[in-house]
Parts: structure tokens; C-alpha cells; sequence
């Protein structure tokens, strides 16, 4: 099955410099070449086709948060190697390897934000580190992060972007879906809104745990998501995959996710759900309910 | 012709204006009535059924949690709407949906509108039955005012699934019956063409209802129907849920749910 190599994009960012840098790119869906500085502004979707390229956490809270509002917390948190794991080179190596190039501890960042005027709690998983697989710190990041939305009675957002849970750390890394998902069955019994966000590619333990425990799930257009990948699935059972299988447009129609969302439009859609869950409905941005209804209508294009 | 088949005549032209190809349907009332609905999709089990929607939206300042059936009006539509009759995975949204209204506290609108649930080999096997009775219990004891509107055809089950409530309001010329007038004859007659004779006896009208004490309010619809005035059918359908609800708001929820207990106890009590 063909698989895009992993490309990712650096957009405008109160913390620039921190997204890998690329002279030129050639869409992997498309093989158009692009001008990076035309793909930034386009929020690193193909200008082409429409391709999503994968985003940075960095770049991600960036572009859906208030400029500045972002608070992360957590951030000496970092994986430590309990089990003495070595596969073709040890996991303290791997760990050191994902910090020098993502300049980050964990594959995930969390802080408090305001997003149109609502506070709200953002954790975001980034697949440049280790493939954005969650080990026992990741899975204590998210964790404090669930805590302190339930603590502070604000709305969860959730971005998930993870191969799974991580090899190296075992038994430690499976019981991390568990965790998470006890601390989300508290922040649901408190009536704390959760939206949980999709994005390429969201898989296997991540999937089965706290990404797909949202009150509304959206997801990136062709986001590959699931549980177990389609290889794993063809040698296990021979089966052939249909076309399209594990996408986001695929999970939509199998009834497992709300809504698939074009990029741009995910700032107005997150700010209409916050609006309608935490806010009675209402505001009295008029102008901006337009649009967000808009880009409603507009991802509901792959209705059949 | 008779007294009894001048009634039955009537009867009928009850049922088609119930059924009228152009008479406004749920999301017809839902985007007149609110603001900022967003839909949303899917079971989490099997699949997403739009013959059932639903989702919150915006009503006088307050979030509300839509749940309704939806029939096409085009033939694409139509088809892809199932012709508005549900599957299980329809119940099963619903039901996560009646969850999620009971967890932020988000009151209830449902608007009922399916000749039935879907009568096939597929939706058997993956327990319509259970679907439906599952949401009976929900909607029971969900802990959110529930105010629920019949628009167009109110059929069996399939309309009972998302159609237990605190309130029962029907619109003037919409139906509500234990089950459509061509399957009572198919049933009792074995004679589908006998369905007009069925509709009479089947009591099924909205001045039927009212009058049996099962429907609390008709809401009156434009002179000839719904259909000649979405604006006019809308106005009255928002009037209407916005008094229900806010008598409703006013109850402890104890004794809303005790309320809504009793109001099902007593039907056929003696």
C-alpha cells in the first residue's frame, strides 16, 4: 500500500524556528512541486489537491489557538528507558535523536490556551517525535492535561497524531490507554466538553484509548486511522482492503467519527462547538457564526 | 357513500397531507427555529444513518440537543435517506446523543417523522428491536426536559425509538399510529387495499391523539397544510416547544422524571 513519506511543514509561529526548514517539496498525493512559502500560507495543505501534510505540534497550537495564549506546561517531563530496550539501536539513543530534532522532551505538549475567547485545555501529540507513540511520559503528560481541564471545568482539545502506544516501554506504555482513558471517564462524568482532533495518522493504542473517547470527533481529510494497520491486517488475514480503507472519509462512513474537516476551517468549527457546548449556544459574533457555519456545510461535501 | 366511509375519506386525506411530498421536514424546522445546529454523525459502532439526525444547536440563548428523522426530498435524497426509516445505527446515534444531552445538561427536541423503522434482513440482524428499546429506557430516564414533536408521520416503533418524552406536541395534520395504514391491513386483512378502512379505525389523527389524552397540544399549520407556509408551520412549532420547555425548566428533576413516569403508567391504567 502506497504510503506518503513523512513530510512535514513549518507555518508562521510565536516560536519559529522550531518546524524543520525545506527548500522545496513535491506533494506526495500529487507530485506537484511546491513553493514552501505558498504551502505555509495555505496551512501546509496542497495548493494542488488538497493533500494535508503532517504539522508539528508547534505549528498545530499555533494555528488554532490565540497568538500568545499558549501556556505549556509539563515540558521537563521526559521518556526514560526502565526496560533497558534495544532494537536495531537502544531507546535512549532514539530518545536523544527525537529531542535534537524536534527540540521537544515528549511527543506531546500540553498548556492552557484561549481559542475566541473560550479558555481551554490543548494537548497535542506530535508523530516527529518517536512517530508520536505514547510511552509512560506522554501518556503523564495527557494525563495532567485531562486533570487540570477537570480541574478548571474548561473544554478538552485533544490532536491526536501517534503511530501508538511505545514499543520500547512495554507493558509501562499499554497501561498509559488505560490511565488516560480512566482520567477521561472523570472529565466526561463532570460534564467537561471533549473534542477529540484526528490527524494523519492516528493509530493503533491512541486510537483505543483516549482519541476516540471524545464527545465529538473530527478529523483532517484523508487522515489514515485506525487501529490495527492495513499490513499488519493482509498478513494476519490475507484479506484485500477496500479502497480507501482507514482514511478519515472511510471511519466517517462506518459512523466512528463526526465530521471531516478541511484544515483552514478548523479554527471556526472548534470555536462553533465550544460556543454550543460551553456557552449556551450563543454568541454574539455574528459575522464569525457565518463563516463557521460556512466551513460546516463546506466539510459536509462528502456526505454521499 | 356511507357516514362511515365519507369518515374514512376524511381520514385518509389526513394521512396523505401527513405524507405530502412538499410539507416541511425536520430540517426544514431546524433551520427555521435555530441558530447554530451541528450535525453530528455516526454510532461509534457501524455506521452513520441519515434517516436520523441530530445535534446541538442554539435556541433562545441556551444550547438544545436536536434528535430527528429526515426524509429526503429529492430522489438522491430520498435514497439516501432511506425514505426516512431508520436502521439501528439511526437508534444507536440517537442514543448517544440523548447521553450526551443528559451529560451537559442540554434539553431535549425531538422531531418525529418516519413511516417506521426499516423493515429489512440487515437491520434485523443487527437488532433494530434492541435498538429501539434500548432508547424507550433512555429516554425515560434521561435527566433533560424532553419535548417532542410529531411533523409529519409518527409510525410505530420507529417513531416511538426517539419519541418518548415529557411533552407531546403534533402538528395539526401530522399521523401517530401503532403502525402505518397499509401494514394494519396487511396484518389484520391481508389486504393492503383495505388501508383506508385501516386509517379510520386506527385513530391515528392529531385530534385523535389529543382527544385520547396521549398528545398534549396540536399546533396549528397554515389553511391547507404545512407545506403552503414553511415560515407560518415554523413560527407555530418554536412557539409551542418554547412554552412546553419552559414549563418543563421550571420542574425539579425528579419530578420532571417522576412526571414523565407517571405519564406513561397511566395510559390504559384502570
Amino acid at each position: 500500500m502506497f504510503r506518503p513519506k513523512t513530510r512535514y511543514v513549518a507555518l508562521p509561529s510565536p516560536r519559529a524556528g522550531v518546524g524543520e526548514e525545506v527548500d522545496r517539496l513535491t506533494c506526495p498525493k500529487c507530485d506537484t512541486s511546491l513553493e514552501p512559502a505558498r504551502l505555509t500560507a495555505a496551512l501546509g495543505v496542497c495548493y494542488r489537491c488538497g493533500y494535508h501534510f503532517r504539522l508539528r505540534a508547534p505549528e498545530r497550537i499555533a494555528m488554532l489557538v490565540e497568538p500568545g495564549s499558549f501556556n505549556e506546561e509539563d515540558q521537563a517531563i521526559t521518556a526514560k528507558d526502565v526496560l533497558g530496550f534495544k532494537d536495531s539501536q537502544p531507546y535512549t539513543r532514539r530518545i536523544e535523536q527525537s529531542r535534537a530534532t524536534t527540540g521537544a522532551n515528549e511527543a506531546v505538549s500540553w498548556g492552557e490556551a484561549t481559542l475566541a475567547g473560550h479558555r481551554i485545555v490543548i494537548v497535542c501529540l506530535d508523530f516527529a517525535f518517536m512517530g508520536g507513540s505514547m510511552g509512560a511520559a506522554t501518556g503523564e503528560k495527557i494525563t495532567n492535561g485531562i486533570e487540570r481541564a477537570l480541574q478548571g471545568r474548561v473544554p478538552l482539545l485533544i490532536i491526536s497524531a501517534s503511530g501508538g502506544a511505545r514499543m520500547q516501554e512495554g507493558m509501562l506504555s499499554l497501561m498509559q490507554l488505560a490511565k488516560t482513558a480512566a482520567a477521561l471517564g472523570r472529565l466526561g462524568a463532570a460534564g467537561i466538553p471533549y473534542i477529540s482532533l484526528l490527524t494523519d495518522p492516528t493509530m493503533g493504542g491512541v486510537t483505543a484509548s483516549f482519541a476516540s473517547l471524545a464527545d465529538v470527533i473530527v478529523a483532517e481529510p484523508g487522515a489514515m486511522i485506525g487501529f490495527a494497520g492495513a499490513r499488519v491486517i493482509q498478513q494476519a488475514t490475507y484479506e484485500t482492503l477496500p479502497e480507501g480503507f482507514q482514511t478519515a472519509e472511510f471511519l466517517w462512513q462506518h459512523g466512528m467519527i463526526d465530521l471531516v474537516v478541511p484544515r483552514p476551517e478548523l479554527p471556526a468549527v472548534i470555536r462553533q462547538l465550544l460556543d454550543l457546548y460551553t456557552r449556551d449556544g450563543f454568541h454574539s459574533d455574528f459575522e464569525l457564526k457565518g463563516q463557521a457555519r460556512a466551513a460546516a456545510q463546506a466539510a459536509a461535501h462528502i456526505r454521499p | 357513500m356511507t357516514d362511515n366511509g365519507s369518515l374514512a375519506a376524511a381520514t385518509w386525506a389526513q394521512v396523505e397531507l401527513a405524507r405530502h411530498p412538499d410539507r416541511p421536514y425536520a430540517l426544514d424546522y431546524i433551520h427555521a427555529l435555530f441558530s447554530n445546529f451541528f450535525e453530528l454523525h455516526g454510532d461509534r459502532l457501524y455506521g452513520d444513518d441519515h434517516a436520523i439526525i441530530g445535534g446541538p444547536a442554539a435556541f433562545d440563548h441556551r444550547t438544545v440537543m436536536v434528535i430527528a428523522q429526515q426524509k429526503g426530498r429529492t430522489t438522491a435524497e430520498r435514497a439516501m435517506r432511506n425514505f426516512g426509516m431508520a436502521n439501528p445505527e439511526g437508534y444507536r446515534k440517537a442514543l448517544r446523543l440523548i447521553r450526551q444531552a443528559e451529560r451537559f445538561q442540554f434539553p431535549i427536541f425531538a422531531f418525529v417523522d418516519t413511516s417506521g423503522a426499516f423493515p429489512g434482513a440487515g437491520a434485523e440482524e443487527r437488532g433494530i428491536a434492541w435498538a429501539i428499546a434500548e432508547n424507550l429506557v433512555a429516554l425515560a430516564q434521561a435527566r433533560v426536559p424532553i419535548v417532542t414533536l410529531v411533523i409529519g408521520e409518527g409510525g410505530s416503533g420507529g417513531a416511538l425509538g426517539i419519541g418518548v418524552g415529557d411533552r407531546l406536541l403534533m402538528m395539526e395534520h401530522s399521523i401517530y399510529s401503532v403502525a402505518m395504514p397499509e401494514a394494519c391491513a396487511s396484518i389484520l386483512w391481508r389486504d393492503i387495499a383495505r388501508k383506508v378502512e385501516a386509517a379510520e379505525a386506527l385513530k391515528l389523527t392529531a385530534a385523535d391523539l389529543k382527544r385520547m389524552g396521549l398528545a398534549d397540544e396540536i399546533v396549528p399549520e397554515p389553511a391547507g397544510g404545512a407545506q403552503t407556509d414553511y415560515g407560518v408551520a415554523a413560527d407555530a412549532a418554536g412557539a409551542a416547544l418554547r412554552r412546553h420547555l419552559g414549563e418543563l425548566e421550571g420542574l425539579d428533576v425528579d419530578q420532571l422524571l417522576e412526571q414523565r413516569y407517571q405519564r406513561y403508567r397511566r395510559i390504559g391504567a384502570s
